[in-house]
C-alpha cells in the first residue's frame, strides 16, 4: 500500500553525480571504445608493417571498411532504434542481381535497373519494418525469415534465368560509365587510388550524426529504442519510426550492393550471406546497446575501420587470414563488455 | 480557489464495461482551472480505467465528458493531448538512457531552420529545460545528465514541469507519489500546487489520502469502480478520507506513517483524530465495509456526524506511541 521505502538513500545518490567531471562524461560517449581500439590496432600494425602505415596501404584498407562501414552505419541506426536486421548482408547480393539481371539479361539502362532495385530494396525494408512494428514479434525472427526468403530467391531466380548461379557482363550495358563513376570509381590522391565508396562511408557517417544528434528524428530514434511505449504516450510515433529504420538499412544495402556489382561488373547468387552479423558486430564495437535506445554512428563507422584495419593488416603481416575470426570475437566480447559497464554507470540510482 | 469558474473538464455519469466486467459505474466529477481534484481508490477500483477514458485511450461506454461545457468524445491520446489534457503516467513516459532536455521536448521538439536544414534546436531545447524546471523550483544540476541517473522524484517532478511547460491546461498524475519515500512525496505534492498556482487543473491519482488531502480541492473516492461520493473540501474531513478509503483494518499503520510526516500541523491533528476515533471503536478494527452499491450515498451521510464530532474532542499526542 502506502510504500514509504527508504527516502534518505536517494538524495545521496544525487550528490554522487553531480560530482561525475568532465572526464566521465567523455567516458560514457558511446564511440569512445571504438575509437580507442582503432588508435590501439593502427598503432599494432602501423608499426609491424611498413606496407600497412604507407599511402597505397592505407587506400588498402580503407576499401573494405568504407563498405562495411556503410552498412554498420545504418544497421547502428536500426539498433539504436531497437531493432536487428538479419536480412541486410543477403540483401545486398539481392540488389546487385537484380540490377544486373535487368541490365544485362533485359537490356535495361543500368540507372533505370538501379531505381528498380532500389525500389525492391525499400520494399523488404518496409515489410520487414510492418510485420517488427504490426506484430511486435522480435525482429530477430522477422528477418531471420526475410533473410532464409531472400537467400532462396536469389539463388533460385539467377538459376532459373541464367542458368547458372552468377550474372556477370555488366560492363557492356547502357549507362554503366556513369553510374560506375558515381559508384565505384576510384579518387586518385597523390599516385594513389582510393575508392569512391571511402568518400560516401565518411559522407554517410556525418549525415547520419547529425541526424541523430540534430534532428527531431534522431531524438525519436533514440526514443523509439529506449522505450517505444513511453515514446508513444509523449507523442513520438515509434512504428513510423522504425518502418523508415528499416527502409533506411535495406537502402544502404542497395547502396553497397551496389557498388559492389559495378566494382566486380558481376554478381555471384551467394553474394552478401554471412555479412549481417559482422555488421552488427561492427554497430556493437562502435558502442550500440544490443537492447536499443544507446549508441552512435560514427562508433559504428569506427567499428567497420577496426574491421578492415584487422583484415588487411593480417595479410599484411604474413599470418593466416583464420586468426581474424578469432580477432573477432575477441573485439566482440570485449565491446560489449564494455557497453554493459557504460550502461550500468548510466542507469545507477535509477528508480 | 476560483469555485465560480467553469469546469475545464467535466464527467457526467460515465461508465466503461470491458466484456462483462464493470470497470467504472455512473461516474462524475469536475475539474477547474487552479484546483486540484483528487481520485482516491484501492488497487482494482477503476482509477487506471478512469484515467485512461480522461486521456483518450478508452470511450466510456456511457455518460459524458465535457471539455469547457462542449461534450466531446476524444479520439485517443493525441486527440486528449490536443485538447490540452496531458497525462503523466506512472512510468513517466521516459527514456533513462537520453539527457534530460532530451527528454523534456520528446515528442514536440523545437526546431530552426526550414525544409531539410530544418533541425533540433539543440541549445533553446537546453535553455527551456533548465528555465522551466527552475520555475517549478526544479533543481536539476545538469540537464545533460541521463534520466536514468535521476531519483524517482525528480523524475517525476520533470514530467509534471515537462507537461506544464508544453501547455497542458489538465494534468492528469498517476499515483504520481506511491513508489516515493515520504520526503520526496512531499516534493512532488509541492510542485502539484505549483502546477495548480499557475492555473492547471490536475487530476491526482492516489491511494494515499494524507497525500491528497493537504492539496486537493475536490475528492472523488472510487470503490470497485463505483463513486463512493465526490467532495468538495469543506465537504470532508481528512478522517473521514481516511475511513472511506481504508477502512479501520489500515489504521494501525497509517497512524505509524504519520509520526514520520512531522513537520505537517495538519497531518499531525488528523493523527490525533483517528487515534481518538480508534479508542471510541475500541481499539479494535470496525465493522467491514458494505458491498458497493448497497447505497453509497447513506453510507457517508451516516459517517458525517461521527467524523464531524472528532474536531471536538482533546487531542492526543502522537508522540505516546513511539514510547511503545
Amino acid at each position: 500500500m502506502t510504500t514509504t521505502t527508504a527516502p534518505p538513500t536517494a538524495p545521496r545518490a544525487d550528490e554522487r553525480v553531480a560530482g561525475g567531471g568532465l572526464l566521465r562524461r567523455f567516458l560514457i560517449r558511446p564511440e569512445i571504445g571504438a575509437l580507442i581500439g582503432a588508435i590501439v590496432v593502427f598503432i599494432f600494425f602501423a608499426s609491424q608493417s611498413a606496407v600497412f602505415r604507407s599511402v597505397p596501404g592505407f587506400a588498402n584498407w580503407l576499401d573494405p571498411a568504407s563498405t562495411l562501414g556503410i552498412m554498420a552505419i545504418a544497421v547502428a541506426l536500426l539498433m539504436i532504434g531497437g531493432e536487428f536486421d538479419l536480412s541486410a548482408g543477403v540483401l545486398t547480393g539481392t540488389t546487385g542481381l537484380i540490377t544486373a539481371i535487368l541490365a544485362t539479361q533485359y537490356g535495361w539502362n543500368v540507372w533505370l535497373a538501379l531505381a528498380v532495385s532500389l525500389a525492391a530494396a525499400l520494399l523488404v525494408g518496409f515489410l520487414n519494418g510492418y510485420l517488427v512494428v504490426r506484430t511486435g514479434l522480435p525482429s530477430f525472427i522477422i528477418t531471420l525469415g526475410t533473410f532464409l526468403g531472400l537467400q532462396g530467391l536469389n539463388l533460385g531466380v539467377t538459376k532459373a534465368i541464367t542458368g547458372t548461379v552468377q550474372v556477370g557482363g555488366l560492363q557492356n550495358a547502357d549507362g554503366f560509365s556513369g553510374a560506375h563513376w558515381v559508384f565505384a570509381s576510384s579518387v586518385v590522391v597523390g599516385d594513389t587510388h582510393f575508392k569512391v565508396s571511402i568518400v560516401w562511408w565518411i559522407v554517410l557517417a556525418a549525415l547520419a550524426t547529425y541526424v541523430l544528434l540534430r534532428t527531431r528524428f534522431g531524438n525519436w530514434v533514440f526514443a523509439a529504442g529506449g522505450d517505444p511505449v513511453a515514446a508513444r504516450n509523449v507523442g513520438v510515433p515509434a512504428a513510423r519510426t522504425k518502418i523508415l529504420l528499416f527502409m533506411t538499412v535495406s537502402a544502404a544495402a542497395w547502396l553497397v550492393g551496389s557498388m559492389s556489382v559495378l566494382r566486380l561488373t558481376s554478381v555471384q547468387a551467394n553474394a552478401g550471406f554471412g555479412q549481417e552479423l559482422i555488421y552488427i558486430v561492427a554497430a556493437v564495437i562502435g558502442g550500440c546497446l544490443l537492447t536499443g535506445g544507446y549508441g552512435s554512428a560514427v562508433g559504428a563507422a569506427l567499428g567497420a575501420l577496426i574491421f578492415g584495419m584487422t583484415a588487411q593488416g593480417i595479410v599484411y603481416l604474413g599470418w593466416d587470414a583464420d586468426w581474424f575470426k578469432l580477432f573477432l570475437g575477441a573485439m566482440l566480447l570485449l565491446a560489449v563488455f564494455a557497453n554493459r559497464a557504460v550502461r550500468s554507470y548510466a542507469e545507477q540510482s535509477r528508480r | 480557489m476560483t469555485d465560480n469558474s467553469a469546469p475545464l473538464l467535466e464527467l457526467r455519469g460515465i461508465s466503461k464495461f470491458f466484456g462483462g466486467v464493470i470497470s467504472l459505474k455512473d461516474i462524475s466529477t469536475s475539474v477547474r482551472p487552479g484546483e486540484v481534484t483528487c481520485v482516491l481508490g484501492d488497487n482494482g477500483a477503476g482509477k487506471s480505467t478512469l484515467i485512461k477514458t480522461l486521456a483518450g485511450v478508452h470511450q466510456p461506454d456511457e455518460g459524458q465528458l465535457l471539455i469547457d461545457g462542449e461534450p466531446v468524445r476524444l479520439q485517443g491520446p493525441r486527440d486528449a493531448l490536443d485538447r490540452g489534457i496531458a497525462t503523466v503516467y506512472q512510468d513517466l513516459a521516459m527514456i533513462p538512457l537520453l539527457s534530460v532536455w532530451r527528454n523534456f521536448h520528446l515528442g514536440c521538439e523545437p526546431t530552426r531552420g526550414w525544409g531539410p536544414f530544418r533541425r533540433f534546436d539543440v541549445a533553446g531545447a537546453r535553455e527551456t529545460t533548465r528555465r522551466e524546471l527552475a520555475a517549478m523550483g526544479i533543481d536539476i544540476r545538469d540537464p545533460d545528465q541521463p534520466v536514468g541517473t535521476l531519483s524517482g522524484g525528480e523524475r517525476q517532478s520533470v514530467a509534471i514541469a515537462r507537461a506544464v511547460y508544453l501547455g497542458a491546461r489538465v494534468l492528469i498524475l498517476d499515483e504520481p507519489t506511491s513508489a516515493l519515500g515520504v520526503r520526496q512525496a512531499g516534493q512532488v505534492l509541492r510542485y502539484i500546487v505549483q502546477a495548480r498556482d499557475r492555473g492547471v487543473g490536475v487530476v491526482f491519482i492516489t491511494h494515499n489520502p494524507h497525500h491528497a488531502y493537504p492539496v486537493g480541492d475536490r475528492f472523488l473516492l472510487l470503490k470497485r469502480g463505483r463513486s463512493l461520493g465526490d467532495f468538495g473540501r469543506d465537504e470532508i474531513e481528512l478522517a473521514e478520507l481516511v475511513r472511506l478509503m481504508a477502512g479501520g483494518a489500515e489504521l494501525e499503520e497509517l497512524g505509524h506513517e504519520l509520526e514520520r510526516d512531522g513537520g505537517d500541523r495538519s497531518v499531525l491533528r488528523a493523527a490525533a483524530e483517528l487515534e481518538a476515533q480508534i479508542r471510541s471503536l475500541g481499539g479494535t478494527s470496525p465493522e467491514p465495509e458494505p458491498e458497493p452499491g448497497t447505497g453509497a450515498g447513506a453510507e457517508t451521510a451516516a459517517t458525517s456526524p461521527a467524523t464531524g464530532a472528532a474536531p471536538g474532542t482533546t487531542p492526543v499526542a502522537p508522540r505516546q506511541r513511539t514510547e511503545n
